[in-house]
């Protein structure tokens, strides 16, 4: 057994020295880190033929902060603030995850009303979080004004929002033991409203993109990932139910209060790139749902279960929780050594494995079907990194 | 399978497999290194168990007992279990046979824990650096690690 | 003259037509050659006229299609477009300009600097020379030569010279990428564009381009020609949003797939020539779209029908056509925007399909079918001819 430590300098001298013919010769280009469709500062190393794609070395760290290192020197109270620097598209969600998981471990029980807030919150989440992703994939396949129209009603949505948490994009409102505010007196009216204006929406969204010709030829067949191949690399959320593995933690695990809410989890067939769009489009109405559903059913109670001060002490040992967010699975792992400060954190964050699933799936196509295939994984690079 | 029937299953398989003696929220065994891929492989294949996806791979560093704990999470979608396999290997010469063979996935994950704890995977067909430059010196996250531009210096 | 009295609308007609075509009005490259009789200076002065006014258009277009581009794609995106630099924001590729003109012109390291420096110019000088032909009003037309629709073919091929000299030259390997696409996408769609309007020639029986209009006196080939007209149409509309690089075919600029393709290298004044030149053709192939299948600036006529077509009449001669071709013009210009902010993509190897595969067939059928339609003189309002 050998263990032989490589550097990409190497990877890329030794894939290039080979195999070249006569008349074409095959070239690596680096796509990123300041590219338009990588979203963030991802860099992808590829190795091309003409315009196929033979290799792609996905290259991270830009962006890496090293936030596991720095919450072994806060406290349970202060790790919750950076974590939806993450993946800010779920912030609230990324705050969830922390808070369940010291909530599980510290035994903590939150009362009802802070349970339904979190799910409608993390569903609204959702919601904004793909209508974002639903703009980029038109601005990626080279449609500019869905972006905008995406955008629109994401402003919409974060006014809502806003009005209740304070901020638009990290938002940051859920603490272990609880929520740091109440809901605001016109959350429920407002929310309620933007529903209404919504649906038609999507009908909207359906006749720009969805139903239009050339997407659907640009997504079909395009960026195959078979159900086996999504579960081997570590594939989760909706790039694994696109793939056909109706897995979902709300479904299977249910947290929060999704166990009364009554929705459906969206499966691709095949598993191509139009798939994953079908089931985030798809997700977005039955988001709305679930949060129909909840919202005249939110019971009166604290925000808070007690005044919690920063203290919060885990029990030693070893613990893992883990929550859907708008991109997958997202787990928390926490050993303890029964202090307030965690031993050592993880997160299992769903963009970083549901990355390597792009070489699988693009391996001889076209930079054009890169493209729009890495857009249907829906990356967002801090997360990766973290 | 409830998570201590689970847990006594698995530590049947082998006597490589032993029940992680130490507070965890879910079925935990530890595994002997050299025995991991194994394992792991046995856990993916047979149906009573069916963990088919590696959801995460963490090291943690023991500075204190001086042995880096690698631990896998599995998950099955058949039968909606959870394991968490465990495996101590000493911090002077961290060694432990690669996954990625059974769990494509683990070559990534393993990148990050080799990056950031210098835990080195035999076997494993493309060990880099995933997050730093590839002359960075040193493991961040080892508990032990200096460097100037740290502000907050562990304790 | 009973009747005229009796109708002054016909009689304003007849005194309109006898003045306006009795005596084809000259293009500039006539005047300049009949003035070279009786002396060179004549001559030069209508060469310099031409020259100043075809530049002068390219520079108005650019400035003026730039901003009627962003308050469209702002209108279609729920938005205002540039609103700050003076009323509605007219003033703003004004501004652009100005800032483009101040930029350092990069040149990258390794690149091939003279092609790189020739390669903008080359661009926009194609795009000088196809605006030459441009038929605006009578008389208002720099050349107008017997093999106009041969020279048409010509020059709008010569487009993507400067294109793949510009992606060739960056020394960069998305500029090279887009510059390759660029090269296969107009000369394959350069093809059916050619196609399309050899079926305008076809009926009107002639390549010069004022006589193609006013072949059109009876009505507009459009819909004089049945279907095939139509078909031509809508083949020459595709062709030429490809030969535009506009969405759905801007694959050579590609922004979200090569960042910028053959003009990711280019800064300052020489992107700005490129900028120039892709908004003059954006003029020029909606004015060869109305010169060869909507009468050019013809008012709206439907055969023999005096009263309808005296109705059409009624502006007065100068004012006439410069609304009739404005109008189709704009409207042309503005359906192409339209598919701009509307449309994805489409992929390299869809492209060529579509090309190779589904519009050249069409092309060619069509082709043939106008041929059978113009020797057995079925189309609508046979000409008096």
């Amino acid at each position: 057994m050998t263990v032989e430590v490589s550097s990409l300098k190497e990877l890329v001298e030794q894939a290039s020295g080979d195999d070249r013919s006569p008349d074409t010769q095959e070239y690596f280009v680096n796509m990123g880190p300041q590219h338009p469709s990588t979203h963030g500062v991802l860099r992808l190393v590829l190795k091309l033929d003409g315009e196929r794609v033979l290799r792609c070395i996905p290259v991270l760290g830009y962006i890496h902060r090293s936030i596991e290192k720095i919450s072994e020197h806060m406290n349970y109270m202060n790790c919750v603030h950076l974590t939806d620097r993450m993946d800010y598209l779920s912030s609230i969600m990324n705050n969830w995850a922390v808070s369940k998981a010291v909530e599980e471990a510290a035994g903590i029980e939150v009362n009802s009303r802070i349970q339904y807030i979190r799910t409608i919150f993390a569903e609204l989440e959702r919601i904004q979080s793909h209508q974002l992703w639903w703009g980029v994939l038109g601005m990626d396949l080279g449609a500019f004004t869905p972006f905008l129209y995406g955008i629109r009603d994401r402003e919409v949505l974060n006014d809502v929002m806003e009005e209740t948490v304070g901020a638009r994009l990290t938002m940051n409102y859920v603490l272990p033991g609880g929520l740091m505010a109440d809901i605001h007196p016109n959350f429920v009216h407002r929310v309620k409203e933007f529903i209404k204006y919504f649906r038609p929406k999507l009908d909207e969204y359906d006749d720009l993109l969805t139903n239009n010709v050339i997407i659907q030829e640009r997504l079909r067949n395009v960026g195959i990932l078979s159900p086996q191949t999504a579960v081997q690399y570590g594939a989760t959320g909706p790039v694994l139910r696109g793939s056909g593995v109706a897995f979902d933690l709300r479904k299977d695990h249910p947290y929060g209060v999704y166990d009364q809410a009554d929705f459906e989890v969206p499966v691709g067939t095949i598993g191509d790139s139009w798939d994953r769009y079908w089931v985030r489009v798809e997700e977005m109405r039955q988001s709305l749902n679930i949060v129909e559903q909840l919202l005249d059913n939110i019971p009166p109670g604290d925000f808070l279960v007690k005044k919690l001060n920063s203290k919060i002490k885990i029990p030693e040992g070893r613990y893992y929780s883990q929550l859907e967010t708008a991109r997958g699975v997202l787990g928390v792992f926490i050993a303890s050594d029964k202090k307030d400060e965690p031993y050592r954190l993880h997160y299992r964050s769903p963009n970083f494995n549901n990355l390597w699933c792009l070489e699988p799936m693009i391996k001889g196509d076209y930079i054009a079907s890169l493209i729009g295939a890495m857009s249907s994984l829906d990356l967002v690079i801090p997360d990766i990194d973290r | 399978m409830e998570r201590e029937a689970l847990q006594a299953a698995v530590c049947e398989l082998d006597a490589a497999v032993s029940p992680l003696d130490a507070n965890a929220d879910r079925a935990a065994v530890v595994v002997e290194a050299s025995a991991l891929p194994a394992i792991v492989r046995r856990l993916r294949d047979e149906p009573q168990f069916a963990f088919a996806q590696l959801l995460d791979h963490v090291a943690v560093d023991w500075i204190d007992r001086g042995q880096f704990e690698l631990i896998y999470q599995l998950y099955s979608f058949k039968h909606k279990h959870f394991l968490s396999v465990s495996v101590f290997v000493p911090r002077d010469d961290p060694r432990v046979p690669t996954l990625c063979r059974v769990h494509p996935v683990a070559e990534w994950q393993e990148r990050e824990v080799y990056d950031l704890f210098g835990v080195l995977y035999d076997d494993h067909p493309d060990l880099r650096r995933l997050f730093l430059e590839d002359d960075w010196v040193g493991f961040p996250l080892r508990k032990d690690y200096q460097d100037d531009f740290m502000l907050d210096r562990p304790r | 003259m009973a009747d005229a009295l009796l109708n002054p609308l016909s009689l304003t007609l007849s005194v309109q037509t006898s003045e306006a075509f009795a005596a084809p009005a000259m293009s500039l490259a006539d005047r300049a050659s009949r003035a070279l009789e009786s002396g060179v200076w004549g001559a030069v002065m209508y060469i310099v006229i031409g020259l100043v006014a075809v530049l002068t258009a390219v520079s108005v277009l650019g400035l003026v299609m730039s901003y009627i581009e962003r308050k469209v794609a702002g209108h279609f995106q729920c938005r205002l477009g540039p609103m700050r630099v003076g009323p509605h924001g007219v003033l703003q590729s004004l501004a652009d300009g100005i800032k483009l003109l101040f930029k350092e012109g990069i040149e990258p390291g390794d690149g091939d600097k003279v092609i790189f420096i020739g390669a903008p110019i080359f661009s926009i000088t194609a795009t000088i020379l196809l605006l030459a032909i441009v038929p605006l009003a009578p008389g208002i037309q720099v050349v107008d030569m017997n093999v106009g629709v041969v020279y048409i073919a010509a020059v709008s091929g010569l487009g993507v010279m400067g294109i793949l000299m510009g992606g060739w030259s960056s020394n960069n390997k998305w500029s090279l990428l887009g510059a390759m696409r660029a090269g296969a996408q107009m000369i394959s769609y350069e093809v059916s564009l050619t196609i399309a309007l050899l079926v305008v020639v076809l009926f009107s029986g002639t390549l010069k381009v004022s006589e193609i209009i006013e072949s059109q006196q009876q009505g507009w080939w459009i819909w004089r020609g049945h279907g095939v007209a139509i078909v031509a149409f809508c083949l020459y509309v595709i062709a030429s949003t490809a030969e535009l690089n506009r969405t759905p075919f801007d694959l050579p600029e590609g922004e979200s797939e090569l960042t910028g393709g053959y003009h990711t290298e280019y800064s300052g004044l020489r992107f700005s020539f490129f900028f120039l030149a892709e908004f003059a053709n954006l003029f020029v192939f909606s004015a060869l779209a109305v010169t060869f299948f909507f009468g050019g600036w013809l008012p709206f006529h439907v055969g023999n029908y005096e009263g309808f077509n005296s109705v059409m009449d009624l502006l007065p001669p100068v004012i006439s056509p410069i609304f009739w071709f404005g109008s189709k013009c704009a409207t042309l210009i503005f359906i192409l925007m339209w598919f701009r902010w509307t449309f994805p993509r489409l992929r390299m190897d869809q492209l060529m399909r579509l090309e190779w595969k589904v519009l050249l067939p069409i092309g060619f059928a069509n082709l043939i079918l106008a041929a059978t339609v113009v020797l057995s003189g079925l189309y609508f309002f046979p000409s008096a001819t």
